[in-house]
């Protein structure tokens, strides 16, 4: 087991440095480098622009940049946000308990919701087709357009609930949090509710084609407990494989949905950042955004491999 | 066991069948824009300017009088161009990076995966709204953006679906025939994996067009003035509330749109034998 978690950290650091690569390429790709914000604005004069550059670096080769960029982003120093001078993870670890909340949340409901519509759909056919297509629908669905469509119908319309924003002004009791978190949450829940319900469902019909199930009837076990206690079971693992993987993507915040209901996380950061090119927000955010999946997809690794006998053997 | 193209389509008059037919419809209507299209490209109505839905004007009108139907018919050709474009440029890469990894095995194998892996675990749609804001790209520089960063899981199907064929006798019996690498994969594996490669490509124009709608939502994908339906949901998201059908309308076909395609995909996918490995779990990709 040990020596499984040293192997597959190891095989992590690799990947780590790729992404890095991927990441610092891209941004200094920019005609202009990271500066090019500037080069536009007529307020700011050449020598200003060239000490800028001097300040941060890029008259440097570009390797030696890279090299002091990562080494520095792997010590923690993300460098200061162009856009108000603050540090970056300063201003990313303040966005980190809003992003917490609507994905924790989302995340929560999207889990259980699968597992009932998934597991009554294996049961109930007419269940199964009407789950199946709102699913396929789920996961084509422009969450942007969804979440306009919502504010229209909700806020403006209805006036039941708040169109953006995590509470209003002056007002932080629980009720008005609650109000606020309604929309963005389902939104992001229909999201993911699509694709795991697909894949359980998928996976667990495949359970239920194993000769496993037959056996346990010929035993005289019922039904429901041959779904819950059989097929659940062989299902259970690669589900929370999948959820794993979906919620490290969304750990970078949910960049869409924040956006659309102004939820101050860090996905409403980056698109914030986006707006004004702030490049050391955005090189954090890909690079924190990366790193997550990756530990993620490394934990989900491990926890098949201490929950399930049958990965030990292939060794 | 593994049945036609056609035999599928033919059989099944349902689903997927239902869905092709709607997207070409859908292709045929743009491409025949000109003709199809109730009103000129950029004809302005001032005397109706944010007009609601009438007989007129199906869709009603936008701020400066422009028919959203025909706007939207117009967009229709963007949105439809990126996507069939960029589809094919990731199934592409995704083939000769799946087929390269799943035949040559070992360090190659190795190498093109874990670097898969890599792009894999960089959030697309941050990656590609940062990358269109740093390039500024045209559409044709935008087909090709969210196409090269699009091949991962075709490269992911193409390569188990390769591998499984590579163990087969035929292949064995070509290799003992004296037939090069190059002559076994184009002539004998590719043929083999072109259903799954179909069926790749068509959820890719889904995804494409999700991908190229949510950039152009945030202002970093198609610029105005050439509309796109991701650009009109950006300009209209300010006066939802006063002219909801200038959002609801474009956001419809982005939805209806995608949708044929991830029916048509998974419609043409069901009867076919296919490793669960490769079969990465769909995602909404524009959350």
């Amino acid at each position: 087991m040990l020596r499984f978690v040293v192997r597959r950290a190891a095989e992590a650091v690799p990947l780590l440095f790729v992404v890095s690569l991927l990441v610092f390429g891209l941004i200094h790709a920019v005609p202009g480098g990271p500066l090019s914000l500037y080069l536009e604005n007529p307020n700011v004069r050449p020598e200003d622009i060239e000490r800028l550059r001097r300040a941060m670096g890029l008259d440097q080769p570009l390797v030696v940049q890279y090299w002091s960029w990562f080494t520095s982003f792997v010590r923690g120093d993300w460098g200061y946000s162009y856009a108000d001078g603050r540090a970056v993870s300063t201003r990313m670890i303040e966005r980190i308990p809003a992003t917490l909340q609507l994905v924790g949340v989302s995340t929560i409901a999207a889990v259980v919701v699968s597992l009932l519509t998934a597991l009554l759909s294996v049961r109930r056919t007419h269940i199964d087709h009407v789950s199946s297509v709102l699913a396929v629908a789920g996961i084509s669905l422009p969450v942007f357009w969804l979440g306009l469509v919502l504010q229209l119908l909700f806020s403006n319309w209805l006036g039941w609930l708040p169109s953006s924003g995590r509470t209003s002004f002056g007002d932080g009791s629980l009720s008005d949090r609650a109000l606020h978190l309604v929309m963005p949450a389902a939104v992001l829940a229909v999201a993911h509710w699509a694709g795991w319900m697909l894949y359980l469902r998928g996976s667990l019909r495949a359970a239920m084609a194993t000769p496993l199930p037959r056996a346990a009837r010929a035993r005289g076990i019922g039904e429901v407990r041959i779904l819950l206690h059989h097929a659940l079971r062989l299902s259970l693992l690669p589900f929370v494989t999948v959820v794993l993987l979906d919620a490290s993507i969304m750990a970078s915040g949910a960049v869409v949905t924040e956006s659309v209901f102004a939820w101050p996380g860090i996905g409403s950061l980056f698109t914030e950042a986006l707006a004004k090119r702030d490049y050391a927000v955005l090189m954090a955010f890909l690079m924190c955004s990366s790193m997550a999946v990756i530990a993620l997809s490394f934990l989900a690794d491990v926890v098949v491999r201490a929950l399930d006998p049958r990965t030990r053997s292939l060794e | 066991m593994n049945v036609g193209l056609r035999e599928q389509i033919t059989r099944r008059p349902t689903g997927a069948a239902v869905a092709l037919a709607a997207l070409l419809l859908l292709l045929v209507c743009a491409v025949g824009a000109p003709i199809v299209a109730p009103y000129a490209a950029d004809a302005l109505d001032l005397a109706h300017r944010r007009a609601a839905p009438s007989w007129s004007h199906w869709f009603g009108t936008d701020e400066l009088g422009r028919d959203l139907l025909t706007r939207v018919l117009y967009g229709a050709r963007i949105s439809l161009a990126i996507g069939l474009l960029s589809a094919t440029v990731s199934a592409f890469i995704g083939v000769v990076v799946g087929a390269t990894a799943g035949y040559a095995g070992r360090w190659m194998d190795a190498i093109l995966m874990r670097f898969t892996e890599a792009m894999l675990s960089v959030p697309r749609l941050p990656l590609l709204m940062i990358a269109a804001a740093v390039f500024a790209p045209g559409v044709p520089a935008l087909i090709l953006l969210v196409g090269v960063l699009g091949w991962m899981e075709t490269a992911r199907v193409m390569r188990s679906e390769v591998q499984s064929l590579r163990a087969r006798d035929f292949v064995s019996a070509a290799r003992a025939g004296g037939a090069t690498s190059v002559r076994i994969v184009l002539r004998h594996i590719l043929p083999g994996v072109l259903p799954s490669a179909a069926v790749a490509i068509t959820l890719a124009v889904g995804r494409g067009i999700l991908l190229e709608s949510a950039m152009s939502f945030f202002g970093v994908g198609v610029q105005p003035p050439t509309a796109s339906w991701g650009n009109m949901l950006y300009q209209a998201q300010s006066t939802m509330s006063s002219e909801p059908w200038l959002g609801v309308f474009p956001g419809a076909f982005i939805f209806v749109t995608v949708l044929c395609c991830n029916i048509a995909g998974n419609g043409l996918s069901r009867d076919r034998r296919s490793a669960p490995a490769a079969r990465a779990p769909s995602q909404n990709m524009s959350r």
